[in-house]
């Protein structure tokens, strides 16, 4: 296991897990378009780290990821949600402010089926992102622990 | 005579599910839609989102949101105390 | 074509499987199937709660012109119980190695004694 599997599953790894982020960030981006949002994403990047750990053993991870700033990125994620809940205080707890005033994501958008509008819809693309960030760093940190703890009493 | 006893109890939550399920109403006409075809009909104007889904988890209903991420928040911080305990057990 | 109440004795059956699992094995780690298979079953019931025969996905990007949309409140329901599904399944795990590691088996009917 510390050797992780054969030269086909590295070599093809080496090529998709880049792909598998990048659909995963585009998951998250599109989150108020198409099917999808914060939690979907997150799930898809934090496969693409378990692919790399189950590829790589644990050799895959020393030189590309850390586990204290996985920790810190997944703090920053929930503390963010939280403050954008805090910020329609003025209304109410969790009132999308932003999409009714005419600032930076209030733009609004045609009614009925359309083609769909991507800087628009107030807080919902930012709470995508930070439900998004929170979800795959915590799984990504879940995962390595695990299997650190459970090697480490193996031996 | 227990597993005995156990088996005959696992029937009869087997049959109930199973028969009360064929009796709980038509599969595809939902009874009582007011809130969702408000939703429905409010979404692009109110939330100016085209996902009516993500605008009811996120805004219609963010407060279940705060709570499951709290429960995701707890849940990685309960497992990675438990495997730090372990690590210093061993040092 | 007619299918009656099927999709509901579908998540019934999830659920009395899991059920199964729960009362008549001993392996602690076929435990942990069976939560996860009732919580499935629980999962598939929600999301079939809302659905209107002929309805569209409750999504107004490209969709087809004047059609029913299906209920999106319970897909949202659905979103959350996955979520905690995954970090009960993750935090029971965790204290699978752990059993093993202090007993040295997984055999529920073995691990009794509390060590103080």
């Amino acid at each position: 296991m510390n050797h992780g599997m054969s030269t086909i599953v590295r070599t093809v790894t080496r090529f998709v897990y880049g792909l598998i982020i990048i659909f995963g960030f585009y998951v998250i981006m599109h989150g108020h378009l198409t099917p999808g949002g914060g939690f979907q994403g997150g799930a898809v990047v934090a496969s693409a780290f378990a692919l790399l750990l189950v590829a790589f053993g644990t050799a895959g991870i020393k030189g590309r990821l850390n586990k204290h700033l996985l920790q810190t990125l997944e703090e920053v994620g929930a503390l963010a949600f939280l403050g954008l809940g805090f910020l329609g205080l003025g209304s109410a707890f969790f009132y999308n402010v932003l999409a009714h005033s005419g600032g930076f994501l209030g733009a609004a958008i045609p009614t009925g089926p359309s083609a769909g509008v991507l800087v628009a819809g107030g807080a919902v693309p930012l709470m995508n992102w930070a439900v998004g960030l929170k979800v795959m760093t915590g799984i990504a940190c879940i995962v390595i622990v695990m299997l650190v703890g459970a090697r480490k009493e193996a031996e | 005579m227990r597993k005995a006893l156990l088996f005959v109890a696992f029937l009869f939550v087997g049959a109930f599910l199973i028969l009360g399920m064929a009796e709980v109403r038509d599969f595809g006409a939902p009874t009582l839609t007011g809130m969702d075809d408000y939703f429905i009909a409010n979404t692009q104007t109110e939330v100016a989102a085209n996902n009516i889904v993500t605008a009811v988890v996120f805004d219609y209903r963010g407060f279940d949101t705060l709570g499951e991420a709290t429960v995701l928040f707890a849940a990685v911080v309960c497992i990675l105390s438990l495997f730090r305990k372990l690590r210093e057990d061993e040092r | 074509m007619n299918v009656g109440n099927l999709p509901f004795i579908a998540s019934a059956l999830l659920v009395v499987f899991g059920v199964y699992a729960l009362l008549f094995k001993r392996n602690f780690i076929k435990l942990v199937i069976g939560i996860s298979l009732i919580e499935t079953g629980v999962n598939l019931f929600l999301v079939t709660l809302g659905y209107r025969t002929g309805g569209i996905a409750p999504v107004y990007t490209f969709a087809p012109e004047a059609q029913q949309m299906v209920l999106p409140t319970p897909q949202a329901l659905t979103l959350t119980s996955i979520v905690i599904g995954l970090a009960t399944t993750a935090l029971l795990l965790s204290f699978a190695v752990f059993i093993y590691r202090h007993h040295g088996t997984l055999d529920v009917r073995k691990v009794k004694e509390l060590k103080g």
